[in-house]
């Protein structure tokens, strides 16, 4: 099992948002996580990437096999964990050539690895700005500054592309993406998906899965996942809405 | 005690007198304290023409009658000014022509400093005029740079063998009274570097020095002096790194720069002076005048500094913008850490017609340390369709730390326009969270972000100390987030 959490429990500030969430993904499976504003989703993802501003009051999340939460943010990143940000964060005269390379050489450090020699590097940027249909310059641009909504949500899948991580969790990608920008990405993250990763994708609408089609959807509500199943899962919420989960509990 | 010890001072300098300080010299350092007797010391030392002897008591006259200013932002311990030993220079046994003939183990200091005098340097395009405890060591590219007509040496030569250029400029920019510190330079400079760029000659390589305090309880007073004659361009570079110390040691140097009608002085400076420790212990106190007159019209002067060290820095490099239609730059990075002092900025005073400065400053204060921008514009009734634009931005790491502004603005004409922007920020949680979802750690994500918000700075340096200073921003702020 690639992740398991087990009745985990987070806070900020003495307020209970988390209260119990159990997840179990294996590699080669796409979870989708469902679920109303403020329900904790986003919190879910930032407490795997190991944001400190939650404090974890009980439970645990075993990342293959080993207590993720003992690692610093950095070391889980380089042990393979990914967040797409559901807002990406602008680092005013940082290029991202200058951003993608220091995290990828640092990555590469973390695994006892040389950094990769600049023309490959290069060579691997240009690739992966295809895969993720990225037209215009983006080396000599500052890390999200100046970006539209939808460049900043591709730039996201194209680091995740550079990183090759093991577990992607998508925060909320599709919001703010127009449905041109929406395939791009879903098609990005398709083309990344393998039988040696997995990928959360947190979203409220149906829509981003009918790009990313998931195996498994889970409907996290008020801290807790209270329903799990297949992708029709999604497909029900849609039409009956979020007020059928209140009404069923 | 004190009779006693002056009644020794004298003996032993009059008793000098009497042999003429001729070749075999075995006192290479002053006795320790400021005299007049030092001064004449100094002087004679380096077989000065009677001007400079002359020049120099003045200004230790008006020292006397000065006092240290008190105006800035800083806590700087008393200085005990008897203290210090005014001049100390290395054995010198004969006349250097090649690299050989040098100390191996000057060498071998220059070699930890990553300053080298040998073939790759010349191979990159630098002359380096290395200064060490106050006496030149080695002068490289000289003889390439002559044949343009181009003079760079040691301030020391340029007396000796060019005295009526120093006699004609020395002082013209920054008087011996501007201040305190200068009137002291005046009086004691040991040392320094001179660069003269004839009329419409651009010089081809960037010049460099090094500048470096070895001696414990050495005080260095540095004099620079570069004239760009009409229509003349010049690049100079100044880096300093000094190794650590336990005692404070006093920094006062002097530059002064002269650009004639249409010539360009661009002058950048790496200053790495040891900053003390985390407690705040030892460090250097670095009070330094540098000041450039864009005499001649179409004349431009442009100041670059990234400044990550000194525990105590007191800076202003400015521009008197006397010539019409002349320009003043003024980029800064400040870095203060731990217990650091940095009270630095720029003064633009206009006096030409259509006369235009820039000053850019960025201020990053980590620890407990305190930051200030100070500056000056002022634009004179003369100085009509004048322009300045000022920004200041102040970032802050952590919450024991100080940031202040102190912008000054005279504008004594209605046709002229200043702008002035400033912005104090923090290093957010977001943005060394997103660097660390990344994979990449919190030092060096701090370091992309201070590089990043330096750049607009960074990139006006030359590119082999552009790369230093990245290097030096980040190294400056170890440890001090988390």
């Amino acid at each position: 099992m690639l992740l398991n959490i087990k009745n985990l429990h987070a806070s900020i500030n003495g307020k209970e948002i988390l209260k119990g969430v159990n997840l179990e993904v294996n590699k080669g499976e796409v979870h989708a996580i469902m679920g109303p504003n403020g329900t904790g989703k986003s919190t879910l993802a930032s407490v795997i990437a190991g944001r400190e501003v939650f404090d974890i009051t009980e439970g645990e999340v075993l990342y293959k096999g080993k207590n993720l939460l003992d690692l610093p943010v950095e070391a889980r990143a380089s042990e393979g964990i990914f967040l797409g940000f559901q807002y990406p964060v602008e680092i005013p005269g940082v290029s991202m050539t200058n951003f993608m390379r220091t995290a990828v050489n640092e990555q590469r450090k973390y695994h006892g690895l040389d950094p990769l020699p600049s023309g490959e590097f290069l060579r691997m940027m240009e690739e992966k700005k295809q895969m993720v249909e990225i037209t215009a310059k983006l080396n000599n641009r500052s890390v999200n500054e100046g970006f539209s909504g939808g460049e900043k949500k591709k730039n996201e899948i194209f680091q995740m592309a550079m990183l090759n991580p093991t577990l992607s969790i998508l925060d909320e990608t599709d919001s703010g993406l127009d449905i041109d920008a929406l395939r791009i990405v879903a098609n990005g993250v398709n083309k990344l998906r393998g039988p040696e990763n997995a990928t959360v994708v947190i979203t409220h609408y149906q829509r981003l899965l009918d790009y990313i089609v998931p195996d498994f959807v889970h409907v996290l509500y008020e801290g807790r996942i209270v329903k799990s199943g297949g992708k029709e899962l999604a497909l029900e919420l849609e039409s009956k809405g979020y007020e059928w989960i209140k009404d069923s509990l | 005690m004190e009779k006693e010890k002056n009644h020794i001072l004298k003996e032993v300098t009059n008793s000098e007198y009497k042999w003429g300080f001729v070749t075999d010299i075995e006192m290479d350092t002053a006795t320790v304290g400021l005299t007049e007797d030092t001064v004449r010391f100094i002087s004679a030392k380096k077989n000065e023409p009677e001007f400079l002897l002359e020049y120099r008591l003045k200004a230790y006259k008006k020292w006397l009658e000065m006092e240290q200013p008190q105006w800035a932002h800083l806590k700087i311990p008393i200085i005990n000014y008897q203290d210090i030993i005014y001049y100390a220079a290395p054995k010198k046994k004969k006349e250097l022509s090649s690299l050989d003939e040098v100390d191996p183990a000057l060498l071998e200091t220059f070699k930890k400093l990553g300053i080298s005098l040998d073939e790759q340097k010349k191979l990159s395009g630098v002359a380096v005029d290395a200064v060490i405890d106050s006496v030149s060591v080695k002068t490289t590219f000289t003889e390439t740079l002559s044949k343009q007509g181009i003079i760079f040496c040691s301030f020391s030569d340029a007396v000796q063998n060019h005295p009526d250029l120093v006699k004609q400029y020395m002082g013209s920019v920054v008087p011996y009274g501007d201040n305190y510190f200068a009137a002291l330079n005046s009086a004691v400079f040991s040392d320094g570097s001179f660069c003269y760029i004839p009329k419409g000659v651009r010089c081809p390589v960037e010049l460099s020095t090094y500048f470096r305090i070895n001696a414990a309880n050495t005080g260095q007073f540095e004099r620079t002096l570069i004239i760009a004659d009409e229509g003349a361009y010049v690049s100079y570079m100044e880096g300093c790194t000094a190794p650590q110390r336990d005692e404070n040691q006093l920094h006062a140097a002097i530059v002064e720069i002269v650009a004639m009608k249409d010539a360009e002085v661009k002058y950048s400076t790496v200053q790495n002076w040891y900053p003390g420790d985390k407690n705040g212990l030892g460090g250097i106190f670095n009070f330094v005048t540098k000041r450039g007159i864009c005499k001649g019209s179409n004349s431009k002067i442009s100041w670059t500094q990234v400044e990550t060290g000194s525990a105590i820095t007191w800076k202003y490099p400015s521009c008197i913008l006397l010539g019409d239609h002349s320009v003043g730059e003024f980029y800064s990075v400040a870095i203060t850490n731990n217990h650091q002092q940095a009270d630095t900025g720029s003064k633009m005073i206009h006096l030409g017609k259509n006369t235009k400065s820039t000053i850019i400053s960025k201020g990053i204060s980590a620890g407990f340390s305190n930051n200030s921008y100070r500056g000056l514009v002022k634009i004179a009734k003369n100085a009509t369709n004048s322009r300045n634009y000022s920004q200041c931005d102040s970032l802050l790491m952590g919450d024991k730390c100080g940031a202040h502004t102190w912008p000054y603005i005279k504008a004594e004409n209605s046709s002229s326009i200043i702008e002035h922007e400033a912005t104090t920020s923090k290093i957010s949680e977001d943005q060394l969270f997103y660097c660390q979802q990344r994979g990449i750690s919190t030092e060096s994500a701090i370091g992309l972000i201070v590089n990043g918000y330096a750049k607009e700075v960074l990139n006006k340096l030359p590119m082999e100390f552009a790369v230093e200073a990245q290097k030096l921003l980040s190294i400056s702020l170890e440890g001090s987030v988390g």
